[in-house]
């Protein structure tokens, strides 16, 4: 079976790579300038900007002269984003990839016709992929990789060159494709052919072989394997380290979060159809803003030049949907703002393999991973990220000996449900349950019921602690008198104790306590307390009440 | 649209009224044919709601008392200090963490004790704790944290609460107002409770509220009053003055209660009792 190679090239890839953070420039006339202020040169321009007259290598007061040019200045932190882009694309169809230029990538179409469709199909697809990662690029497919790349520089949109076909499909191509860069050989090849009158490749195709070789050498010979199609060389397959990463650098500082948004989701989105299209899902996004310390809100220049403000965004499962980082990302940066202007976003995913989850008919319900991040980030910005999350207890008895952690939920699985356990018939009385009565004519469910036996008598804690003045006779205290709060004041009725215990007394956060269990007559009737007397500083208080 | 005559004519001139029974179909079925009332159903075909589901609060002798909790329902437990609201609360939320299920907390008052939670068995990687009412701030002076207490813990538990049933999934929702001043907690509107039993209508979730008096009033359709019964663990104890007291215990709590009204049964609650004892953990 023949082999077949396609290549994916990507037409003016500067502009192209400013394209995919500003789309809707694209109906512009857009030149990217290079060079210092004084020197700027064009260095790319669109299909608009072609037409208008601008061309790569004018000044930019020359292009100020034409209206309605959009000027940018050339990104390479961009450049690398689209091409990391493009081999995103590539590699989501084959593994055999290889990186010929930072606008063109070929790669080994072996193996993909039972999977995607025909060649054209195929091909089609690549241009549809790379279109959703904000490329608008030309594919070709042909035998070999140079007429492939010859092709997808030489035809816009989707070419497909049959085998023995090579030399009739490229002919009508301008001798200028077979020198991707203006380097000082290509121009005097160049000049060369247009010497002896060659426009076309198939009149460099038609050139006897042995004279060709005499007056051009093996350059010569080279180019017209080229122009003939019959070139036949390995693939070089790259191996792309698993960097997601988008850069967006500003024309000017960005001082209000809103905007900061619309570009994040930009980002965000590009982000995320790259993960997609490896099959990816992230857990960490890293957001890296440089800011401008020259026009901060304090005016004076303190720190002169430019400053990295970092925020990491940690999730507990692998998430792929923009819209909840983006909103995910606002809150956190409405939480921790910037301080000062933006003049570059840079924001990063770390690649993990997506979540799978087995849902069952009969499991509990429980919160969408997502929408639990968002209401959890929401709630803490109300209460404090502090004050939102599960506990865990940690092994000591100082009081308040818990520490909170970021709530992520292990899903269900259907082994450890309890309804499924008596489905099953095994394991029924797990965890002293026990299969409780019908709940008469109010419904046929089944519930599970601990024993009464386990009822236990809660503590409910003050936070902070109620100061009291306690009145000891015969070494138990008979009367507290509390300031704050009257109702917590009166004759204690009874008293149990003391218990003593202590704790840390190597470190310099040492405990030691008293601790009393006392009713007091309150007005809406007995109350139960915890008096501990801190042994330390011998202060009395008021812990929590038994409820 | 096609008159129906209410009477019939028997000669010219002479008007004979209809049988009754024939008279009432002809209006039914005039106004049956009213474009107005074309899309309204009559009360005799309305359907009837169906019973929620019920789970266990945790507690045998409540579940007998008021069937267990409903499902997409509100229920309240009422009460004063020491009366053993919590202990219940802690009951319901291990029944429920054991069943797999997510549980939220909203604790107005941050008076959650993680402690009596693990002796009541409660799994905490299934329970949400939110802590209104305190927030940590860092003093840019000293550059120290200290704890401010925020002034709307009850608004700060209201919007917590409304995302937590908006973002739907949770097994049991539980909103502890159990230190909340009463002049407060009787500030929450109305339409705050209805909105909260709205939005849990038609899903699994349990709206679990504590108080000191009745608050979420007609939006509860659960509503029990507990007390403490005679505090029968220690009385025997309270005359013997001479017995030293570290050798006394609180053994727990006599909860004595009171099913104030139930809207998943036909018949009226009325006041039906129930006492059970908690131990001390």
């Amino acid at each position: 079976m023949r082999q077949y190679f396609a290549c994916i090239f990507v037409p003016d890839f500067p502009v192209e790579a400013l394209l995919r953070a500003e789309p809707e420039l694209r109906s512009q006339s857009l030149a990217t300038l290079e060079g210092k202020t004084p020197l700027q040169k064009v260095f790319a321009v669109n299909e608009n900007a072609r037409r208008a007259g601008v061309s790569p290598g004018m000044t930019k007061l020359q292009i100020e002269a034409c209206s309605n040019i959009v000027l940018r200045e050339r990104s390479l932190l961009q450049e690398a984003a689209a091409h990391a882009a493009l081999l995103d694309c590539a590699q989501s169809f084959s593994p055999r990839v290889e990186a010929t230029g930072c606008n063109t990538i070929v790669l080994d179409l072996a193996g993909l016709q039972p999977l995607f469709g025909p060649l054209p199909k195929i091909a089609r697809a690549l241009a549809r992929r790379a279109s959703d990662l904000g490329l608008e690029t030309s594919v070709a497919v042909a035998g070999n990789p140079d007429t492939a790349t010859l092709a997808a520089r030489g035809f816009s949109g989707i070419t497909v060159i049959p085998e023995g076909k090579e030399a009739n499909q490229l002919g009508s191509l301008p001798v200028e494709v077979l020198f991707e860069n203006s380097t000082q050989e290509s121009a005097r090849l160049l000049e060369t052919f247009s010497r002896w009158g060659i426009r076309k490749l198939r009149d460099l195709a038609a050139l006897p072989n042995v004279a060709l070789s005499e007056r051009l050498g093996q350059d010569g010979v080279r180019l017209q394997a080229l122009a003939r199609g019959a070139t036949s060389r390995t693939l070089v397959p790259v191996e792309p380290r698993l960097i997601f990463e988008e850069t967006i650098e500003l024309e000017y500082p960005l001082v209000l979060l809103e905007p900061l948004a619309f570009l994040l989701g930009r980002l965000l989105e590009q982000l995320c159809a790259r993960l997609e299209a490896r099959a990816l899902a992230t857990q960490e996004l890293r957001l890296c803003l440089e800011l401008d310390n020259n026009n901060g809100a304090t005016g004076a220049p303190a720190h002169p030049g430019r400053q990295s403000f970092h925020r990491t965004l940690r999730l507990p499962i692998p998430l792929l949907d923009s819209r909840t980082f983006l909103k995910l990302l606002q809150l956190d940066l409405k939480a921790h703002p910037p301080g000062a202007p933006i003049v570059m976003i840079q924001l990063a995913a770390e690649p993990v393999r997506p979540r799978s989850a087995q849902n069952g008919l009969f499991l509990p319900p429980a919160p969408e991973p997502e929408k639990l991040e968002l209401t959890l980030a929401r709630i803490a910005g109300i209460v404090g990220e502090d004050k939102v999350g599960s506990l865990r207890l940690l092994d000591t008895h100082r009081p308040e000996g818990f520490r909170m952690q970021h709530f992520a939920p292990e899903p269900c699985s259907p082994q450890s449900h309890p309804s499924t356990a008596l489905r099953a018939g095994s394991d029924t009385e797990k965890n002293n349950s026990t299969l409780l009565f019908p709940i008469s004519s109010l419904s046929s469910s089944v519930s599970l019921c601990l024993c009464g036996d386990d009822l236990v008598t809660a503590l409910r804690i003050f936070r902070p602690s109620v100061d009291v003045v306690v009145t000891i006779q015969d070494g138990k205290p008979t009367h507290i008198t509390c300031l704050r709060n009257k109702a917590m004041q009166g004759e204690i009725l009874w008293a149990a104790g003391p218990w003593r215990s202590s704790g840390d007394w190597w470190e310099k956060e040492g405990w030691a306590r008293e601790e009393w269990d006392i009713a007091v007559q309150a007005e809406t009737g007995i109350a139960l307390f915890r008096l501990v007397r801190d042994r330390l500083d011998g202060r009395w208080f008021l812990e929590g009440t038994y409820d | 649209m096609s008159s129906l005559p209410l009477v019939s004519t028997a000669a010219p001139g002479r008007f004979v009224p209809v049988a009754a029974s024939a008279r009432s179909m002809l209006i039914l079925e005039r106004l049956a044919a009213m474009p107005k009332l074309a899309g309204v159903t009559p009360a005799s075909r309305l359907e009837v709601r169906a019973s929620p589901q019920m789970v266990s609060s945790g507690i045998r002798e409540l579940d007998a008392l008021t069937g267990g909790l409903p499902r997409g329902c509100l229920t309240e437990i009422c009460g004063p200090a020491s009366s053993g609201r919590t202990s219940i609360l802690l009951a319901t939320l291990s029944a429920a963490t054991q069943r797999q299920e997510i549980c939220a907390l909203v604790d107005i008052s941050d008076a959650f004790n993680p402690r009596s939670a693990a002796a009541a068995g409660v799994n905490f990687e299934k329970m949400l704790w939110v802590r209104c009412g305190m927030r940590l701030q860092k003093s840019p002076q000293r550059h120290r944290v200290t704890e401010n207490k925020i002034e709307k813990p009850v608004e700060q538990a209201l919007q917590v609460t409304d995302l937590l049933l908006q973002s739907g999934g949770f097994g049991l929702v539980i909103i502890d107002l159990g230190d909340t001043p009463l002049k407060m907690a009787r500030r929450i509107p109305l339409t705050s409770w209805f909105r909260f039993q709205r939005a849990i209508e038609h899903t699994a979730t349990v709206l679990f509220v504590i108080s000191q008096a009745p608050c979420a009033r007609t939006c509860a359709s659960l509503l029990l009053k507990v007390s403490g019964k005679k505090l029968s663990a220690f009385s025997s104890q309270l005359s013997a003055e001479t017995s030293p007291t570290h050798a006394q215990f609180l053994d727990g709590l006599q909860v004595q209660g009171e099913l104030l009204r139930s809207r998943l049964e036909r018949k009226p609650a009325g006041s039906v009792a129930t006492a059970f004892a908690t131990k001390v953990g």
